[in-house]
């Protein structure tokens, strides 16, 4: 017999006391879940199409709806869950990968829970970050030896020449997401955001949009395997370029933007043709080892004339520390590490809740191997893969990251509510999608507006816990370890993250 | 100095204008619930849509073709037909907030009001009495109910 190919994930549950038929359900639901019958003049709706998005439960407004899991239980069974009996089925109906959005939802210990801050008592006085200035300023870039100075007094002149830095008034920035991955009102939004928040919001594969060359200032541009969008202008118009190696969501494999979503504009940003689908090889075909790598690096910089940080951004994968040594040494002016539970708008499954490392663990090891090998001056790190709060960011920046980036925290502000069907193009929210019905949802005033709220809370909460620890200034809480103490890890664990258990005095 | 004066005191004379944005609205509607409600009896969503009759009609009509859509309501012009056409005065502009408004015992629902409204702004609300409906601007609201409530800020309201 054959099973269904879908077995039912959540069931809409409607208060027929409080349905108006008013029928905004059906009008949003990009997923036709919900018909109304003009004969009883009620809606119904079919549970086996909802992907768990909430878009309607939000729209209602009697507040009517309300999206469960589904009841339906398997035998229970710890080695084949329902998740497990569900794949399979959908595999045997179609033979095809099982595709997802989103980071890794698997249960793999989530270090940041179980590492705790530091706060002054007694013998050092706390900062009380409303009185006194807390300074988050970031400098992303590549930092000199030694400074060297010329003249005195008044006329005191930094000698050294420094390298170009990127300025961020919060050491938060938002992650690379393609225009094509992301719709052109998401695009927008981040950019203002970041314009407005003094921070950088990333190209990811998609070139930049005509529209959005006024946010130069406010933008890293990424060059990756797929070389989409890259050209001159494209170049000249950011404040720094990145090379991206990996993804924390698919270390090792490519991207593939299917033809259905190459619109007219898609196609004249990426520069290829409507239609045609967007393949990002897996590896770089022109790098294959560090020296490789340094001559894309130098390409790019000689390029811009040596105005903009370089940086390159890879997967968190075993070999992580060294591979990070390689890009500083190869002259990058960043290091961008995504982790194991970073996000996608389309990865196999498999690949995502399997491959990578967790961030936390990358963030202590790349920065531990670079100060033993005394270089860790010469790049900045950036973070990425999961921050879902000011606290992680705190912990990541004390671990020894310079900033982080945020990407699903930022999707999750405009709506996103991660039913990882991004891969599907029907994203209700507006965000992961380029159809014309779903774009207009997105108003990038309100999403740049929510975006610029939630940095202004993360930095507000950052410089109260570092007003906490007694400290006026990100700057000497980072690689601070000393900060942070760890709960309910094991010996390798916290030798690794290298900090003490909780409990343990300085 | 006077001509800026006089500018400011038309200014205030003028109504409120809702101003459309139709690459945001996403056409769900909610502004004619909310609409409906807010002109209803018992302002109570539930009650209105359920029980009450005759029911409002929404003075705010989403037009939709593909996937441009928006929502129009009565422009109140400056030099509006339909106070022209109204033969009992039915329609008239309110003295506080200079409103085209209805006055629902006075309309007759000859419906000449619809015939020379160059937007379409107005309906027939047959379900009652015949009367002509449309935007009266939420008198009263500071901001008219549709505008504090599209979720998608596609109509805004410039006072």
């Amino acid at each position: 017999m054959a099973k269904r190919p879908v077995p039912t994930e959540f069931i809409v549950e409607r208060d027929a006391e409080k349905c108006i038929s008013c029928q905004a359900c059906v009008r949003m639901c990009a997923n036709d879940v919900h018909t109304f019958d003009p004969d009883t003049k009620t809606v119904a709706s079919e549970h086996g199409k909802c992907v768990g998005c909430h878009f309607c439960e939000t729209i209602c407004p009697t507040g009517a709806l309300v999206i469960r899991r589904s009841p339906s239980e398997f035998k229970a069974n710890a080695n084949w869950t329902a998740e497990v009996i569900k794949n399979i089925t959908k595999q045997a109906a179609t033979g095809g990968v099982l595709l997802t959005g989103m980071g890794c939802d698997k249960p793999y210990p989530i270090y940041w829970d179980h590492i705790l801050l530091n706060a002054s008592q007694v013998t050092n006085p706390s900062i009380d970050p409303l009185r006194e200035p807390m300074e988050l300023r970031t400098y992303i870039g590549r930092k000199p030896d030694k400074l060297e100075f010329s003249g005195t007094g008044r006329n005191l002149k930094v000698k050294t020449p420094l390298r170009p830095q990127l300025k961020l008034e919060v050491p938060i920035l938002f992650s690379a997401m393609s225009y094509g991955s992301i719709s052109l009102n998401a695009c927008r939004s981040l950019a203002k955001a970041s314009a407005e928040s003094g921070t950088f919001y990333n190209t990811g594969e998609g070139g930049l949009h005509k529209d959005l060359y006024k946010y130069g200032g406010n933008t890293i541009v990424q060059v990756a395997s797929g070389r989409f969008g890259v050209h001159k202008e494209y170049l000249e118009a950011a404040a720094a370029i990145e090379i991206k190696i990996g993804q924390g969501a698919k270390p090792g494999i490519g991207g593939h933007l299917p033809g259905e979503k190459v619109s007219e504009e898609i196609s004249l940003t990426r520069m290829i043709p409507a239609g045609s689908d967007a393949l990002s090889p897996a590896p770089h075909h022109d790098i294959y080892s560090i020296e490789d790598l340094k001559q894309l690096i130098y390409a790019l910089k000689e390029a811009v004339r040596y105005k903009k940080p370089v940086g390159v951004k890879i997967a968190a994968v075993h070999n992580v520390a060294p591979i990070a040594s390689g890009i500083v040494r190869a002259g990058a002016d960043y290091v961008a590490i995504d982790g194991l539970r970073g996000g996608t708008g389309a990865t196999p499954t498999v690949i995502r809740d399997n491959v990578g490392i967790p961030i936390e663990l990358a963030i202590a090891v790349v920065d531990s191997r670079l100060r033993q090998e005394g270089i860790r001056n010469q790049a900045s790190l950036i973070a990425a893969g999961g921050f879902r709060s000011s606290a992680d960011v705190i912990k990541a920046i004390a671990l020894g990251a310079d900033a982080v980036y945020i990407g699903t925290a930022a999707l999750v502000s405009m709506g996103c509510n991660l039913c990882q069907r991004c891969y599907s193009g029907k994203c209700n929210w507006g965000i992961a999608t380029q159809d014309p019905y779903l774009t207009k949802r997105l108003n990038p005033e309100i999403g740049a507006r929510r975006l610029e709220n939630l940095l202004h809370a993360w930095s507000v909460e950052i410089k109260e816990m570092l007003g906490g620890m007694g400290i006026n200034a990100l700057e000497s809480l980072r690689g601070n370890r000393e900060q942070l103490r760890g709960v309910g890890l094991s010996d390798t664990d916290l030798r690794l993250l290298g900090i003490k258990a909780a409990g343990e005095a300085w | 100095m006077k001509e800026k004066e006089n500018k400011n005191i038309e200014k205030k004379k003028g109504p409120g204008r809702i101003l459309i944005r139709e690459e945001y609205c996403m056409g769900c509607r909610l502004c004619e619930v909310n609409c409906l409600v807010q002109h209803s009896k018992t302002k109570n969503i539930i009650k209105a849509y359920k029980t009450e009759f005759p029911r409002p009609k929404p003075g705010v009509i989403v037009e939709e073709n593909g996937y441009v859509s928006f929502a129009l309501q009565c422009r109140h012009c400056d030099d509006a037909p339909c106070l022209e056409a109204c033969l009992t005065s039915a329609m008239h502009r309110d003295k506080d907030t200079q409103a085209v408004i209805c006055d629902a015992d006075k309309c007759v629902g000859c419906w000449m009001c619809i015939m020379v409204c160059p937007y379409g702004a107005i309906a027939r609300n047959t379900e009652g009495k015949k009367v002509a409906s449309k935007c009266d601007l939420c008198k009263g609201e500071n901001v008219p109910v549709c505008v504090k409530n599209c979720p998608n800020e596609a109509i805004i309201y410039e006072k």
